[in-house]
């Protein structure tokens, strides 16, 4: 690896100072587990490098029925999953952290590292796009609120200023007749990037049988992650039946645009959106209705 | 030229202190700097497990912490897993059930298995499958590394 | 599940391994464990090019880096003839070898090794290393078989031209080898079969997998001798080509074996140990290199990519009676490919009368081919296993019954010539009828059950071993096999058996090439036969050494003394091993036996596998549900390490089946040389082994041994083919049947 110096700030005040001053030429430190591998691989260049894990607010983990998620940028994501009120409220999240890259992986990566990586297969950011997650930064002039859906521009690249550093990601409180679900389509059972990655999630009327409204993101099948916002409008209204969760889910083949590479090609790509959308809807829905 | 940084941690239950460039992971300071090879590298890049030691109790890949970011945690690793001149469950029933036959994987596994024993002692077959999937074998096809936990298990 | 314990003391049964508590501590020493004063760390440049000419290399910025202390490159090595050397497991081209250790001129493939580095630690190595400026001419490359082996292909070798069993054609080639096998008379055979299944395959390239990269350390500092750690199959032959590479006497090189994580095949040429050598001998200090993963999958040796054509025809009962195979196999950047062994094995599991083989070992743009366990069996067990299965379906017979009627057996000439001795196949499909995973049904959607044979040959090569005895009547074995898979133990064993003592009181050490007779590689399924039967002799010898000096003891004839089940009698004493042996400390001459061996003969290994599966239709994944290895060993020395192999070998053969593979993209460099993308079968991917231990035993063994390490890679690809064919009436002729190409195939058919 290149030669780095390394700083460990304890607030969140330091480390925007220090991103301020050395802008690209410094890279977030949190579980490690991507840029570690960049740093080796030249992947990713830095002169110093960040770590957050001594910031208290980007480490605090906090929950209440009425408050919603507070999940500090680098906290990883077995303290999410292993958190039952936690996942029973944000099923989809607890999916996502529980099969990122095996157990030694998801001891130390983090969900807010995995949305700054900013990759488009990255297994947790269509579960934060479809529970309706967004994002508090801190910079050099204050802080702002961006939602996780804005959050991504490029394979890669995100709305992060110079200077700028996510503290925490912000779930709103999970409501009755509710429920979301994560999939990704992957060759073998563990340890690989996602070929195609979708997120639902629905809210469901009282009887539990008509869609009042669906969220639906999707990992892979495009530079950034996608929302298949035609696809859930389409389910606005909508009984929970199998033929309409289908329809979504080839609504949802609509939006994305996948490229052909060695982990799949164009057309199954596209055909495996179709799948597991239709997949994470009936497993929202079952959710939703409290029966699994 | 980066500072050289001074790290104070335990390992293995003593107090340990070291000085290492930030670049170096904490893979390197354990076999390079301390002489503790039994930590072994297999990928470099968090695939295969081989380097898994404990950190505060859980398996993490040693070659994806840096040596400058474990000042004050407890790390575990193989050297550690046993008291002097004995030999872990986990070590036992790996040898009675023959489930290593190069050996490479065999520390990251057995560091693995340990804190999946500590955490969930009656893990069925799947959760041990799953939860160590991060620890790749080339030689035994896993059978038998399975069965040797789960003689662990019955031995409880 | 298990082989009973017979009529033996100590074989058949499960002792904790000589080097187990080593192993499981984390204190065994492995190459990259060594530790020497002053040890410096190598790092390997290579090319980034698939085809290139060298026009300049320009070292000196990075030999001026602080912390370098040396820097080689293919000008740093000496000429080597064109000359070929036996390197027990075949032969190898000495300058292929060398230019294949470092490029000069030329390079061939994404991942040639260029030039190296030595610093003080990897870091400084690599970053030196970036600093040496080549300039490239790149060339046009090729990295499919039947693109290589096309007129107007790229050309690796401007002196390259094909042999044809002897004859050269006149035009260079990428094709360097044709080889012609023929039985029987294949018109007469195809005219009298009722139904022929012809069939066309291809497989990808794959690599052998193991966790432990290739390491090296090299002393060449004091005293002229070049002391060389490895990881290595083989201490001698790694000894013999370095010393060839770097043209020095073989007794200026000593190789001590470290423990090794795994070979499969791939850790017998050299690649590390010549760079080492130089680097030491120019910088004065010891130096490491361990490879980094993508230097192992883009600079070491994978097993070879192939297209086969197989065409079998039968008669309607069944009876095969004609088999044609066109094989070609990839051989990478230099000849020398597995293409002999994939002619021998292609209809080796069958008794069929008229056969015609064709193989091509084909050089192309990809690192050089090295033997892969059963190296080039796996690939036509595909194709044959496959239109095996077809014809079974066309004939509306038994996909079982069908492989019994025309099983290979004891006097059967396979179509490359040797006519098989006593041999287990039969034995091994009966055990499949019996088994419980062939009696149990399978129900459900898109699940479907698949068989498949196969042989691989196990050799016998050479082994030397000594055994001293220790007064307390312990034994020292000093043997030269380093133990990948826990061989100390099966070979301690058989010494064991023989002498009538226990298991722990054999003391087994692999040592270096100064310390033991000639050894051969540990590899070809053939260390617990052949080191197994030095070890054997050498517990006669020792037997027969005690036995006079017993005589001399008790004053009577040697001729009087027997040797029951480890006790010697005579007329009117006896005395058990140990007790002779402490009694003989006291005087004369130490006991000190030794053996050496060179049996000229295969042990002939058969395995067939049972696999049912689950394909899921809609994203193409198939699921091993249920899997049994059934395998004929001879005589299972240590049942738990013949399990071993049989179920790592299986797993292997599913990683072949259903994921790995080497893409190559439209610039013919490897885009997947890691672990994430190169998809080797996690804990999670497949379920339980289960094993059957057949034992037919070996008429050349003493305790009936055949080789077991590469039998089991063969059957698993075939076997899953089948029965995804069963499952989902879809056939798949390509490797690996990955999830993308099942869903493709499956909705192509639907």
């Amino acid at each position: 690896m290149k030669d780095f110096d390394y700083a460990a700030p304890t607030s969140v005040q330091d480390a925007t100072t220090l991103l301020a001053e050395y802008g690209e030429r410094a890279r977030m430190l949190a579980g490690g587990t991507d840029i570690i591998v960049q740093l080796r691989e030249g992947l990713r260049d830095a002169e110093m490098v960040i770590d957050i894990k001594k910031i208290s607010e980007l480490m605090a983990l906090e929950y209440s029925a009425e408050a919603g998620l507070t999940l500090g940028a680098g906290v990883p994501c077995y303290q999410v999953y292993e958190n039952a009120e936690i996942s029973a409220a944000y099923p989809a999240l607890a999916d996502s952290t529980r099969i990122i890259g095996g157990w030694q992986i998801q001891a130390r990566a983090s969900v807010g590292g995995n949305l700054c990586n900013s990759s488009p297969a990255a297994d947790t950011i269509p579960s934060l796009i479809s529970l309706g997650a967004s994002c508090r930064i801190a910079g050099p002039q204050g802080e702002r609120e961006v939602a996780v859906s804005d959050f991504c521009t490029a394979p890669g690249r995100n709305i992060l200023e110079t200077g700028e550093l996510l503290v925490s990601i912000q779930l709103p409180p999970s409501t009755a007749h509710s429920g979301s679900a994560y999939e990704r389509f992957i060759p073998r059972n563990e340890m690989d990037i996602a070929v195609v990655g979708a997120g639902s999630w629905v809210q469901l009327d009282e009887s539990g049988s008509t869609i009042q409204e669906a969220r639906i993101s999707l990992a892979a099948v495009g530079p950034t992650p996608i929302v298949a916002q035609q696809a859930a409008e389409s389910l606005a209204g909508q009984e929970a039946s199998e033929e309409n969760l289908a329809a979504a889910a080839g609504l949802a083949r609509e939006a994305a645009s996948p490229i052909d590479d060695m982990r799949g090609t164009t057309e199954y790509r596209v055909h495996l959106v179709g799948v597991l959308v239709k997949r994470t809807l009936a497993r929202a829905v079952a959710r939703a209705r409290g029966e699994s | 030229m980066a500072k050289t940084v001074l790290v104070t941690t335990t390992i293995n239950g003593e107090s340990t202190e070291f000085l290492c460039k930030p670049r170096e992971s904490l893979l390197e300071i354990l076999r390079d700097t301390l002489g503790m090879t039994g930590s072994k590298e297999g990928c470099n890049n968090g695939n295969c497990g081989a380097c898994t030691v404990l950190i505060d109790g859980l398996p993490v890949d040693s070659c994806l912490v840096l040596g400058v970011e474990v000042e004050g945690v407890e790390i575990t690793t193989i050297e550690g897993i046993a008291d002097v001149g004995q030999l872990d469950p986990v070590q036992d029933c790996f040898l009675d059930g023959a489930a290593l036959q190069c050996g490479i994987c065999t520390p990251g596994f057995i560091v693995t298995a340990r804190a999946l024993l500590d955490k969930k002692p009656d893990a069925d077959e799947q959760t041990i499958r799953f939860d160590l999937s991060g620890n790749l074998c080339r030689c035994t096809g896993y059978d038998k590394i399975v069965r040797a936990i789960q003689a662990v298990q019955e031995s409880n | 599940m298990s082989s009973g314990n017979g009529n033996y003391r100590v074989l058949g049964t499960r002792p904790r391994r000589h080097d187990g508590a080593e192993k499981v501590t984390g204190s065994a020493i492995y190459a990259n464990d060594v530790q020497l004063p002053g040890l410096l760390t190598g790092f390997v440049l290579r090319s980034p090019h698939p085809h290139a000419r060298i026009r300049s290399i320009d070292t000196s910025e990075a030999e001026a880096t602080e912390g370098v202390f040396a820097v080689i490159s293919g000008k740093d090595f000496p000429e080597v003839a064109d000359k070929v050397a036996d390197l027990g497991e075949g032969s190898v081209n000495l300058s292929y070898l060398s230019g294949n250790v470092m490029a000069k001129g030329k390079v061939l493939y994404k991942g040639h090794a260029v030039a190296a580095v030595a610093a003080v630690n990897i870091h400084v190595a690599e970053e030196a290393a970036s600093k040496i400026k080549i300039d490239y001419e790149v060339l046009p490359s090729v990295t499919w078989v039947l693109d290589a082996m096309a007129d107007d292909a790229p050309l690796l070798h401007e002196n390259l031209f094909t042999d044809h069993m002897g004859e050269k054609d006149e035009k260079p080639s990428n094709t360097a080898v044709h080889m012609h096998f023929e039985k029987g008379n294949i018109e007469e055979g195809f005219a009298a079969a009722d139904v022929i299944v012809e069939r066309e395959f291809k497989t990808a390239t794959v690599h052998q997998g193991y966790i432990e990269p290739h390491v090296s350390v090299a002393d060449w500092t004091t005293s002229g001798r070049l002391k060389i750690w490895t990881a290595t199959q083989g201490a001698f032959t790694a000894r013999q080509q370095t010393a060839e590479v770097l043209q020095i006497p073989i007794s200026d090189v000593v190789v001590t074996p470290c423990e090794i994580g795994g070979g499969f095949g791939g850790k017998i040429a050299v690649y590390l140990e010549p760079v080492t050598a130089l680097l030491s001998k120019k910088s004065g200090r010891p130096v490491r290199i361990s490879m980094t993963r993508a230097g192992v999958f883009e600079g070491t040796g994978p097993t070879p990519g192939s297209f086969m054509r197989v065409k079998i025809g039968a008669t309607s009962d069944g009876k095969l009676v004609a088999g044609e195979a066109w094989l070609a196999y990839d051989a990478g950047a230099y000849p020398g490919g597995m293409i002999g062994p994939g002619c021998m094995c292609v209809f080796s599991c069958y008794d069929i009368e008229h056969a015609v083989v064709d193989g091509y070992d084909v050089c192309m743009n990809k690192p050089h081919t090295q033997a892969y366990r059963a190296p080039g069996a796996t690939q036509v067990a595909f194709a044959c296993e496959q239109v095996v299965d077809e014809i079974a379906e066309q004939l509306g017979i038994c996909k079982l019954e069908i492989r019994q009627l025309n099983a290979a057996k004891e006097g059967m000439r396979r179509v490359d010539g040797p006519v098989y001795p006593r041999i287990g196949l039969v034995e091994c499909l009966d055990a499949v009828a019996q088994s419980d995973h062939w009696k149990s049904p399978l129900e459900g959607e898109n699940r479907g059950r698949g068989i498949a044979a196969g042989f691989w040959f196990g050799c016998g090569l050479k082994s030397s071993v000594s055994a001293s005895v220790n007064h307390d009547g312990t034994v020292n074995l000093t043997e030269g096999s380093p133990d990948i898979g826990g061989t100390r133990t099966s070979i301690a064993m058989q010494l064991a058996e023989v002498l009538g003592i226990d298991t722990f009181d054999v003391i087994p050490q692999v040592v270096d090439t100064d310390s033991v007779g000639y050894t051969d590689v540990t590899g070809g399924s053939r260390v617990t036969f052949a080191t197994g039967l030095a070890a054997y002799e050498a517990g006669l010898d020792l037997q027969r050494q005690m036995a006079g000096r017993a005589a001399d003891l008790w004053e009577c004839s040697a001729d009087d003394i027997s040797v029951v089940e480890g006790e010697f009698k005579g007329p009117d004493k006896s005395a058990s091993f140990k007790e002779l042996a402490q009694e003989l400390f006291k005087d004369g001459e130490p006991l000190v036996a030794r053996a050496s061996v060179a049996p000229d003969c295969s042990t002939n290994g058969f395995a067939v596998h049972i696999a049912d599966v689950e394909v899921d239709p809609e994203t193409g994944k198939v699921t091993i549900l249920r899997y049994t290895a059934i395998q004929d060993a001879g005589k299972a020395i240590h049942p738990s390490y013949v399990e071993g192999q049989m179920q790592g070998g299986a797993v292997q053969g599913i990683g072949w089946a259903l994921n790995e593979e080497y893409f190559f993209n439209d610039n013919d460099t490897m885009d997947n040389a890691s672990f994430l993308d190169y998809r080797m079968p996690t804990m999670l991917d497949v379920p339980m082994i289960d094993t059957i231990i057949v034992e037919v035993a070996n008429p050349d063994h003493p305790y009936g041994v055949r080789g077991v390490g590469e039998p089991p890679i063969v059957p698993p690809p075939a076997a899953i083919a089948n029965a995804i064919s069963e499952a989902t009436t879809t056939r798949f002729f390509e490797l690996p049947m990955s999830p993308p190409k099942v869903w493709k195939g499956l909705s192509e058919t639907s």
